[in-house]
C-alpha cells in the first residue's frame, strides 16, 4: 500500500533550516524501515542521507526517529507501525550533519572520559584469567549495548545540561568496574562522582524505554552510585587507594 | 597533503590489531568508511578458535590438530605452513584477548568456554554467548582509545598511488566535507574486509562492496583463489541474517519437511557439524529435490535445546528471530537458506602480510595468504583477521624501522587525487545515463545467478558476457542528486567498478578452475583434481584484461586426501 513519508531534510551551510520532504512510496512485505529509506533513495531521490550498515541491529548505525520514537531503523518493521504518514527524523541532543546524520561527537567524548578498557593488573595470566561464569554473567546485561547513541538522544539530562556524560557511557563505565579482571583505581571512577556523572541521572528510565538491544543503562548508573558510596567511605577511612 | 607512518584502511578486526601491534613510536591511523565500531566484524556470532584444550571433552586437543582440521577443511588448498602458524599463534592471541577486556564466556573453574563448530574434532571454538564478534571488535577498540590512535572515520579510499613497485599513500573521499583529500604514507595496510554484497543473498553488511580489494588489483596486484565464495548454510530465510553456526555446534538439527534430518544422507558422521561448504550444498540438494519448504528453504530446529540454554547460549540468536521474523526459536524451528557469506580468495600476501608492492599489506578477508583454501571453517576468520591483522601492523613498522621507505613522492598522490576530482566533476555534469543502483541490482542477480553454491562453465562464461554489458552500461552512469557531502550514491559509484573486477576474477577463476574443490563446485566436474589442480590462481590486472597465472600450494605435511566426515 502506497504510504506518505515525511522525512527531515537539512544540508547547512546550503540550506538556512532543516525542513520535511515528502515521498510516496510503496514497501515490500517484510520491509523494514531501513529497507523503506534505500528504497526511497535508490527509486525516488539519491540525495537523502543516512548511516547504516549491518541491518541485523548489532553494528548501531541507523539509530533515528520514527514517528517520535527513537529506534534503529533497521530493526523497526514497516508494518508494526501502522500508520498512513511515517515521519523520519535524525536523532535529537545531537547537532545534524546531513539530513538524518547527526554529529556523535559528544557521545564518543563522554565515552572515551570513562576510559572505557579493562585495567587489569600485571600482565596476561599464562592461562588467561580465572573467572567464574556466574561473575561473567553480571557483565552480559551491558556488553549487549551497540553504541547507537539511542539511550544518549533520549535522555532529559543532556537536552538539559550539556555536562551530563549520559547513560552510554555510564553504563560502559559499571560494566568494567564490575568486572572481576578489572582493578582500577578509585579515582577512576570518583571522575564520574559528581553532577556531570553518575548523580546528574534524573532516573527517569527514558535510556531503558528506548534501548533497541534492551539494555538498562539505569541499572549501571545505580550500580555506580552503590559502589561510589560504599568505595568513597572505604577510601576515606584509608582502606582502598 | 596529510602524512602519517603508517595508514590503515578499515576499521574492523584486522584493521584495529593492526593498529594495536603497530610500533608507537610511528606515526599511526586507520582510515574507515564507518566509525570502527560500526564495521562488519561486529556481525560474527558464534567465536573463535584456538586449541586451548579447556573442554573436558578436549583434553588432548593441540594446534597440531587445529592446523590438521582447518587443511582438511580447505580441501587441501590452504597453505599448511601457514595454517600452522595461526593455530599455534591462537592460543597466545586468546589470552591476550582476554587480558585486554573480552568477556569470554567461561567454564566451571573460571576457564575459557569452548563450543564444537563445524569440521572440528574437538570443542575448539571460544566465545562470548553468540556476541563474540561484537565484543572483540568492541574491545579492540577500546584498546585503540587507550593507546590514543589517531582515527579518520567516514572517508572512502578511492584508490590506492603505487609508482615503480611502491605504495606512496591513497586518495580518499571524505564524505563529512566532501572533499577528495591526499595521504602520503610509507606504508599501507588494508584490512578492507569482503565483498559480499556482490551477491543478491549474503549475511554481509550493506557496505561489504570489497573495494579494498578491487584497488590493490588495479595498483597492480594480483588477487589469489577468488572463485572459493563462502555460502553459509544458515542464514534466516528472506532476510538472509546470520544464524550462527554456534546454534548447531550447541546441538540444532536441520530437517527437510519430510521431517528428517537429512544430513544423515550426506555426512553421517558429522552430522550437522561438517563444514560449511558441504552442509550448503547439502541444504541446496534437498531444496531441489522438493524435500524443502516452499521449494525455498529447510529448518533449523533449537527446540529440543530447551529455552535455558537457548537464553543463555543463543540470546542473540532469539533475539533476531523474534525481531526480523516475528518467531520464537524456543517454540518454532528457524527457517533457513544458505547465502554468500565470506571471500576464502583476496589480495596476494604472503605470511608476513607482505605483497609484491612495497609497503603494501593486507590483512583479513580482504588478504589471502592462504589459510583458508577452498573452504573457511567457522571460527577461524575471526582468529585470522587478528592474528594476520597483527602481524601486518607488525610488518609494516618492520619496513620502516629498517629503513625500506625510499621517501615520499607526493605529487604522484596529488595527481591522483585532482584525477579523481575532474571524474566526479564530470559525472556530476551529466544529467542523464544510468542509475548505479540499477546497475548494482543487475550485478548482484548475475553473480548469484552464474556463480552460486552449484556451477558450470556454460554458467560462468554467460556471467562474464553479462558482466561486459555492465562494464558498457557503467561509462554513463550518473548521480541523479547535486549532494557532494554523504553522498552515498557517488560512494557506490565508485565501488562499483572495483566490483566488478571481483566479479571478472571470480568467474573467470572459477570458470578455467575445471574440477570441485571445497566451495567451487562445477556439476560437470564433480571430483576434486590434484593432479592438475592442486594450485592457487591468480588473476592479475592489465590493459587487455585480466591475466592468469598459478602457483603452487605449500602441502610439505599432509598429503591430500579424500574429505570424508
Amino acid at each position: 500500500m502506497s504510504t506518505k513519508f515525511k522525512i527531515l531534510r537539512f544540508d547547512p551551510p546550503k540550506d538556512e533550516r532543516p525542513h520535511f520532504q515528502e515521498y510516496i512510496h510503496t514497501p515490500k512485505p517484510g520491509d523494514s524501515m531501513l529497507e523503506v529509506l534505500k528504497g526511497i533513495r535508490d527509486q525516488q531521490d539519491p540525495s537523502i542521507s543516512f548511516r547504516y550498515n549491518c541491518r541485523a541491529a548489532v553494528c548501531g548505525s541507523c539509530a533515528m526517529t520514527i514517528n517520535g520514537t527513537i529506534c534503529l531503523s533497521c530493526k523497526t518493521q514497516f508494518e508494526a507501525l501502522k500508520t498512513d504518514v511515517v515521519v523520519i527524523e535524525p536523532l535529537p541532543n545531537l547537532e545534524i550533519i546531513k539530513d538524518l546524520i547527526v554529529d556523535f561527537k559528544p557521545f564518543w567524548e563522554a565515552y572515551n572520559y570513562i576510559m572505557p578498557y579493562l585495567q587489569p593488573e600485571g600482565e596476561a595470566p599464562p592461562k588467561g584469567h580465572c573467572v567464574e561464569e556466574k561473575d561473567m554473567e553480571r557483565v552480559y546485561p551491558f556488553i549487549t549495548c551497540i553504541l547507537c547513541g539511542s539511550c544518549y538522544a533520549a535522555c532529559p539530562v543532556v537536552t538539559r545540561d550539556g555536562r551530563y556524560i549520559g547513560p552510554a557511557a555510564l553504563a560502559k563505565l559499571y560494566r568494567f568496574a564490575i568486572d572481576p579482571r578489572d582493578k582500577r583505581p578509585w579515582s577512576a571512577l570518583a571522575k564520574v562522582d559528581n553532577p556531570a556523572g553518575v548523580w546528574g541521572c534524573d532516573t527517569v528510565f527514558r535510556c531503558n524505554d528506548v534501548c533497541p538491544k534492551d539494555v538498562r543503562p539505569t541499572d549501571g548508573i545505580e550500580g555506580l552510585r552503590r559502589k561510589m558510596v560504599v568505595d568513597r567511605s572505604k577510601h576515606l577511612f584509608g582502606r582502598k587507594k | 597533503m596529510v602524512s602519517h607512518d603508517i595508514l590503515i584502511v578499515g576499521g574492523g578486526l584486522a584493521g584495529l590489531a593492526a593498529a594495536l601491534t603497530s610500533d608507537p613510536k610511528l606515526n599511526v591511523a586507520v582510515l574507515s568508511k564507518v566509525h570502527p565500531i560500526r564495521s562488519h566484524s561486529v556481525a560474527a556470532q558464534g567465536g573463535i578458535n584456538a586449541a586451548l584444550a579447556n573442554s573436558p571433552d578436549a583434553k588432548d586437543d593441540s594446534w597440531e590438530k587445529h592446523a590438521f582440521d582447518t587443511i582438511k577443511g580447505s580441501d587441501y588448498l590452504a597453505d599448511q605452513d601457514a595454517v600452522e602458524l595461526m593455530c599455534q599463534l591462537a592460543i597466545p592471541t586468546m589470552y591476550e584477548l582476554d587480558h585486554w577486556g573480552v568477556p569470554f564466556s567461561r567454564f566451571p573453574g573460571g576457564v575459557i568456554a569452548q563450543r564444537p563448530f563445524g569440521g572440528a574434532a574437538y570443542p575448539r571454538t571460544c566465545y562470548a554467548q553468540d556476541r563474540t564478534g561484537q565484543v572483540l571488535l568492541h574491545t579492540l577498540y577500546e584498546q585503540c582509545v587507550k593507546k590514543g590512535i589517531k582515527f579518520y572515520d567516514e572517508l572512502l579510499v578511492t584508490s590506492l598511488v603505487v609508482q615503480d613497485g611502491r605504495c606512496l599513500g591513497l586518495v580518499a573521499y571524505d564524505m563529512g566535507s566532501g572533499e577528495i583529500r591526499s595521504f602520503s604514507a610509507k606504508a599501507v595496510i588494508f584490512g578492507t574486509g569482503g565483498y559480499g554484497r556482490i551477491y543478491k543473498l549474503s549475511t554481509n553488511s550493506y557496505i561489504n562492496f570489497g573495494s579494498g580489494i578491487g584497488m590493490a588489483y588495479r595498483a597492480g596486484i594480483p588477487l589469489k583463489d577468488l572463485e572459493f565464495v563462502q555460502f553459509h548454510p544458515t542464514t534466516l530465510y528472506g532476510k538472509n541474517i546470520l544464524i550462527t553456526e554456534a546454534a548447531r555446534g550447541e546441538g540444532g538439527y536441520l530437517v527437510n519437511n519430510k521431517g528428517r534430518r537429512f544430513m544423515e544422507d550426506y555426512t553421517p558422521t558429522a552430522m550437522e557439524l561438517a563444514p560449511r561448504d558441504i552442509v550448503s550444498r547439502s541444504i541446496t540438494t534437498e531444496i531441489l529435490k522438493g524435500n524443502g519448504f516452499e521449494n525455498a528453504y529447510v529448518h533449523l530446529d533449537l527446540r529440543h535445546l530447551g529455552r535455558e540454554k537457548i537464553e543463555k547460549r543463543l540470546p542473540g540468536i532469539q533475539e533476531i528471530c523474534i525481531n526480523f521474523y516475528g518467531i520464537d526459536p524456543v517454540d518454532t524451528p528457524i527457517p533457513i537458506q544458505p547465502a554468500q557469506h565470506y571471500s576464502m580468495g583476496g589480495i596476494d600476501v604472503d605470511q608476513d602480510c607482505a605483497s609484491p608492492i612495497k609497503g603494501f599489506y593486507a590483512a583479513g578477508e580482504c588478504a589471502c595468504v592462504s589459510v583458508h583454501g577452498a573452504n573457511r571453517l567457522g571460527g577461524n576468520s575471526l582468529l585470522e583477521a587478528i592474528v594476520f591483522g597483527k602481524i601486518a601492523g607488525a610488518s609494516a613498522s618492520k619496513f620502516i624501522n629498517g629503513g625500506g621507505f625510499a621517501g615520499p613522492r607526493d605529487a604522484d598522490i596529488t595527481a591522483e587525487a585532482k584525477n579523481l576530482n575532474d571524474r566526479f566533476e564530470s559525472i556530476r555534469k551529466r544529467d542523464k545515463g544510468h542509475n548505479v543502483y540499477q546497475l548494482l541490482n543487475d550485478l548482484k542477480i548475475l553473480m548469484s545467478e552464474k556463480a552460486g553454491i552449484f556451477r558450470d562453465g556454460k554458467q560462468l562464461q554467460e556471467g562474464l558476457d553479462g558482466l561486459a554489458g555492465l562494464r558498457e552500461a557503467y561509462k554513463d552512469a550518473y548521480i541523479y542528486g547535486s549532494c557532494t557531502r554523504f553522498c552515498q550514491e557517488f560512494v557506490t559509484l565508485v565501488e562499483f567498478a572495483y566490483m566488478m573486477d571481483l566479479a571478472e576474477a571470480i568467474l573467470l577463476g572459477g570458470l578455467k578452475r575445471t574440477e570441485s574443490r571445497g566451495s567451487h563446485s562445477r556439476t560437470e566436474f564433480p571430483k576434486r583434481d590434484d593432479v592438475s589442480w592442486l594450485k592457487h590462481t591468480l588473476v592479475s590486472y592489465s590493459d587487455k584484461g585480466p591475466v592468469l597465472t598459478y602457483r603452487t600450494v605449500n602441502v610439505d605435511k599432509y598429503k591430500p586426501q579424500e574429505r570424508k566426515y
